[in-house]
């Protein structure tokens, strides 16, 4: 019992005498960092995406507080969270609207014929190097999954050899447009409700042979809403600087003939619910 | 129509099954595997003389220990949601259980082999990220744990069969009761504990002053040519499979033979303790005993056979194996001769293990083109 | 020189592997593929530049007649390789993947044309120049595999001295035979071809290094090697015996420098397609048009055909009398470097060594498991790389790691993935990292 009492005493007089010439030190050697900077750093999402092109959220706040860049350039930030950091600072909240990332490619196996077996390292830049990829179609989504292991979020979902974006998820940083080694990926606005998931640019019989849900350049859809629609060579696009941004009334009454164009709700919802496809 | 001549007796290929992938397209026989499978066979040797010198009951622990170690993996790999049977029938636990066994004494309780398990497989190999991310011996890391945790269980040697046939030789390791009631048939060998060399060895106070010829009267009591001779044959107390050096070294042939180690590494570390606790012995006979003795006692040979040679755990290169092996001779000398513990072959192995990535970086290979030939320019 | 234990040259590291497949079809005489009904010549298969095509759909064509003109120092005349009708530039899958553009030629049946160059049967006394020049006009390129223009290949710049030609017989990749053939058949045209190449880079040393699993061929070059003042060097049997690099180390001893080419050892090493290929073009003033090619593994009758360029594999699968079985892979080249293919439809071209369908069972099948840290790809590494530890940093994406271990050194020679026994595709991981790095490298020249 006596040793108890004696090792105690030790342990705790040692831990108090270290602990105050600890705090005497810090005091000493502090050396002064703008409060600011904590505080931004606070009001920031945390998840060094790296999206505003700085090296973290720490780094950011570090401008944002020298003025170099405006609050509204973190793409992850509500505009609430923005607004907050303005007005904390007394700063304009600049940035622009708000961004999505959407995969621009509808080719999952099921979709996708001409796809060869592939054996080899599960990642869609390696899987390149190897005769172009083992997909039919040059242009469109590898399913390999490097975007969303890269994606800091976790709001990419592979399904069915085909990457998803859950919009509900995604903040827009651009990580994922960044990985993808096809450039499949796309930043556009958050509140676009409609997008045409091809990005190949070949012939629209080509498309044919290695797709069925490619878009092949009808112009259905530009014909029907000539503001909304773009057909650029084979390949059309959302205009997503247009006002209003087409919606479901859009979509329907373009009547795509592959399914090229659609809602990304219904997109996603065609992927959840297909059968398990297997390489073809 | 010359087409459709041909369709009938001509079998094409479809385009369908081919399969995509990178240079090159064949390999080797050799998988990971054949390799485990060719390790278990070169253990063979030494649990068939673990279990001919002590007992059902060597079995008995071998058996459990393995089976508890791919049972822990299978455990892991489903928790962890890995695919089950393709990490376990790689072999790997199987090699770790059977390695641990044999690093046992006889005689401890059965729940050790299981915590054992857990120790190798959960702390030495699956958090690191499973075979081949593991920086320690799976099965070193559960010895030493356990070594820590349970040092009675540990500890408590059981005499192997044949170990009183010449009771003078063996009086150093019975206390004196026991060794009377064996003499006179009272007890059966196997009920009874002794100690092992090392152990004997290790207590003996050691003295550099070479005028007290206490210890080194021990240590030739315990060295002498006969006893040597039956602590090759693995009439001595130790670990189940640590005693029997002819089967030890039958593994090591088998595994040299299948390439599967670099024979340097065994070579350098028991060259390397023969050559410095020679060496202090012959300058200090007070202070260790002889070289041979070293060799043939402990985990030395299973040590530097089966531990040190470990694919995962030593360098890649040979100038590398060599530094490597010559760093755990040196470690288990330090710590035999003047450590606490009387042996130090386990604890050796696994700082060098630390060290390997640092033996990795230092020794590369010369790559081809970037050798100065200035004879060859001048030409 | 570099003696192995069993007294032939060689070098240090590489593989030796078991079984290698060429008893298929190395005891197969060459035989003359029938006549096809359609060609599809692909034009961009030259390393380098592609060639221009100079017809259009509709033009009539002559056997040998060019079809498309070198656009570039680096790149390599086109000619039609029968008589016929071009009936459109079309794409065709090429052997890298990616379709690629070809002239499509339905044949007359005649097979008929003209030598379109003058026949320089008194080489010995023609002006190297001159020599050259038909090297480029008859569109010659490496046969061996790079497909690199031979033209460029044979002129140095004038800061490299060059004193020595090596002709590669080794033909180290399993199951190929064409080589073999090809130097069993016709020593006399390698010969004649490793001649003219001395003249032209007017070298004195000619070696000529092949692999001594081809006995039967060593002996037929040796007799006749004298007349020409080539020296015949057996060579062990190792993979890959055949690599430039290691080639040079073998029979010279000298090491080419990292990042350096064979000019750096002040040495050129040819194929013995190209040499054979190289002779016709100076002897008998036709253009490159055909070539021995191996078709073999799980067909009925594997052998050695001399296909025209553009035949498509399913034609030459068909002329080997279709398959045998379940074919997992369809490679162009050899098994540890040759490419795998999507179809079928892939054309023939000027590198294509070998057309092998392996069998299912045969074709290794990459895993995902993790590096043992074995040592055997360090082992078989013919540059001395840590091949897995670079896998493992690239797999990271520690590209700067990587490159500080030299492994811009690699060949993809593929030696490490052959014998690493958890199945890891360690040239692709190294393929990824390379391709990164030259990414990074342009990148910070911009």
């Amino acid at each position: 019992m006596n040793d108890l009492i004696i090792a105690g005493i030790l342990m705790g007089g040692a831990g108090l005498v270290l602990g105050a010439v600890i705090g005497v030190f810090a005091k000493l050697f502090q050396v002064a960092t703008d409060p600011r900077i904590a505080l931004v750093t606070e009001l920031l999402p945390g998840a060094n995406c790296g999206g505003c092109g700085k090296a973290g959220c720490a780094d950011f706040a570090k401008s944002v507080v020298a003025g170099e860049n405006l609050p509204g350039k973190c793409p992850v930030s509500s505009r609430e969270q923005v607004a907050a950091i303005a007005l904390a600072l007394g700063v304009d909240a600049g940035g622009g609207f708000p961004k999505r990332a959407v995969v621009r490619c509808g080719g999952d196996f099921e979709q996708v014929t001409r796809h060869v077996n592939y054996n080899g390292v599960a990642d869609c830049a390696s899987a390149m190097l190897i005769a172009g990829g083992p997909k039919g179609c040059r242009y469109g989504c590898l399913g390999l999954g490097t975007c969303a292991r890269k994606c800091p979020f976790g709001a990419i979902e592979i399904i069915n050899n085909l990457a998803v974006v859950h919009e509900e998820l995604c903040v827009g940083c651009g990580t994922c447009v960044a990985a993808c080694p096809r450039g499949v990926i796309a930043l556009v606005p958050a509140n676009a409700a409609a997008h045409v998931y091809c990005n190949s640019p070949a012939r629209g019989a080509e498309k044919r042979q290695v797709c069925k849900v490619g878009c092949i350049g009808c112009r259905k859809c530009a014909k029907s809403s000539p503001d909304q629609f773009k057909v650029d060579g084979f390949l059309a696009s959302v205009n997503y600087e247009a006002d209003p941004l087409p919606g479901a009334a859009e979509v329907e009454a373009a009547a795509c003939p592959t399914d090229a164009l659609l809602t990304a709700e219904r997109h996603l919802f065609i992927e959840r619910n297909e059968p398990e496809g297997v390489a073809k | 129509m010359n087409e459709n001549d041909k369709t009938d007796s001509l079998r094409l290929p479809d385009a369908g099954t081919l399969v995509l992938s990178s240079s090159p397209h064949i390999s080797a026989p050799e998988t990971v595997r054949r390799i485990m499978g060719k390790v278990l066979l070169a253990l063979l040797p030494a649990v068939a003389a673990g279990v001919w010198f002590f007992g059902f009951r060597a079995l008995l622990i071998i058996v459990l220990t393995t089976v508890f170690c791919v049972g822990v993996e299978a455990l892991w790999c489903w928790l962890a949601g890995k695919p089950v049977t393709a990490t376990v029938s790689d072999g790997s636990a199987a090699v770790t259980g059977v390695l641990l066994a044999l690093n046992l004494p006889v005689g401890v309780p059965l729940y050790v082999p299981l915590i054992g398990a857990f120790l190798a497989i959960w702390l030495g190999k699956q958090v690191y990220g499973g075979i081949g991310n593991n920086p320690f011996n799976p099965a070193l890391v559960a010895r030493v744990g356990l070594l820590i945790a349970l040092p009675a269980a540990m500890t408590t040697w059981t005499p192997p069969r044949g170990m009183m046939e010449e009771p003078a030789a063996a009086r150093a390791f019975f206390d004196p009761d026991t060794f009377k009631q064996l003499q006179g048939g009272k007890v059966e060998l196997d009920s009874v504990t002794c100690a092992t060399p090392l152990g004997v060895a290790g207590t003996t106070p050691k003295i550099i002053d070479s005028a007290n010829p206490k210890a080194e009267l021990n240590f030739a009591r315990i060295s002498q040519d006969g006893q040597l001779f039956d602590y090759f044959i693995g009439r001595r107390a130790g670990c189940i499979g640590e005693t029997c050096a002819p089967a030890l070294l039958l593994g090591a042939l088998i595994l040299i033979c299948f390439n599967l180690i670099n024979w340097r590494v065994p070579v350098c570390f028991v060259g390397t303790v023969m050559l410095i606790t020679g060496a202090v012995n012959y300058f200090f006979p007070g202070v260790t005993p002889p070289a041979l003795f070293h060799v043939l006692t402990g985990g030395l040979l299973i040590g530097a056979i089966f531990m040190a040679t470990d694919m995962v755990t030593s360098p890649i290169t040979g100038t590398g194996c060599v530094v490597f092996a010559i760093g755990c001779g040196v470690i288990t000398s330090v710590i035999r001769i003047w450590g606490n513990y009387p042996e130090g072959v386990s604890f050796s192995i696994l700082f060098m293990n630390a060290l390997v990535p640092l033996i990795d970086r230092w020794f590369v290979t010369r790559p081809f083109g970037y050798v100065v030939r200035s004879r060859e320019a001048s030409k | 020189m570099n003696k192995s234990s069993r007294g032939v040259m060689t070098f240090k590291g590489g593989i030796h592997p078991a079984g290698n497949g060429k008893e298929l079809s190395a005891g197969k005489p060459t035989q003359t593929a029938p006549l096809l009904a359609k060609y599809v010549v692909p034009v961009a298969e030259n390393a380098g530049k592609p060639p221009v095509p100079v017809v259009k759909k509709g033009d009539l064509v002559r056997k040998y007649q060019l079809l498309a003109e070198p656009s570039g120092f680096v790149s390599a005349a086109l000619h039609a390789p029968t008589s016929g009708e071009v009936t459109g530039i079309i794409e065709v899958p090429g052997s890298m993947g990616v379709p690629v553009t070809a002239v499509e030629i339905t044949a007359d049946g005649l097979d008929q044309g003209e030598a379109p160059f003058e026949p320089l049967s008194d080489w010995r006394d023609t002006d190297p120049a001159r020599l050259l020049e038909r090297v480029g006009e008859a569109g010659l390129v490496g046969m061996g595999g790079a497909s690199f223009p031979t033209r460029v290949k044979l002129s140095p710049p004038p800061d490299k001295p060059i004193d020595t030609l090596i002709l590669n017989g080794a033909e180290c990749e399993p199951y190929l035979t064409a080589d073999h053939r090809l130097m069993l058949e016709n020593p006399e045209r390698v010969l004649t071809g490793a001649a003219i190449i001395g003249r032209i880079l007017n070298v004195r040393r000619l070696f000529i290094g092949v692999e001594i699993n081809k006995r039967d061929a060593i002996d037929a070059l040796t007799q006749l090697a004298g007349g020409y003042g080539v020296q015949v060097v057996p060579l062990a049997v190792q993979y890959p015996q055949g690599s430039e690099k290691q080639l040079i180390k073998a029979i010279t001893g000298r090491e080419v420098p990292s990042g350096g080419l064979p000019m750096d050892a002040r040495t050129v090493v040819q194929n013995v397609g190209t040499a054979a290929a190289l002779a016709d073009a100076v002897t008998l003033g036709i253009p490159l048009v055909e070539r021995i090619v191996t078709v073999t593994g799980a067909v009925v009758n594997p052998g050695n055909w001399k296909l025209k360029i553009g035949t498509p594999v399913i034609e030459a699968v068909k002329f080997a009398g279709g398959v045998t079985g379940e074919i997992g892979k369809l490679i162009l080249g050899g098994p540890m470097m040759g490419f795998a293919q999507r179809s079928y439809e892939v054309p023939v071209a000027k590198n294509t060594s070998g057309i092998l369908l392996l069998p299912e069972d045969e074709a290794l099948n990459y895993g995902s498991g993790g590096c043992i840290r074995c040592g055997r790809c360090v082992q078989g590494c013919p540059m001395h790389l840590m091949s897995c530890a670079l896998a493992t940093a690239i797999e990271s994406e520690r590209y700067d790691l990587a490159e500080a271990n030299h492994v811009m050194d690699c060949l993809e020679c593929g030696s490490c993935a052959y014998v690493c026994p958890a199945r890891r595709p360690l040239v692709q991981h190294l393929r990824r990292g390379k391709a990164e790095i030259r990414k990074r490298r342009t990148a910070v020249k911009k």
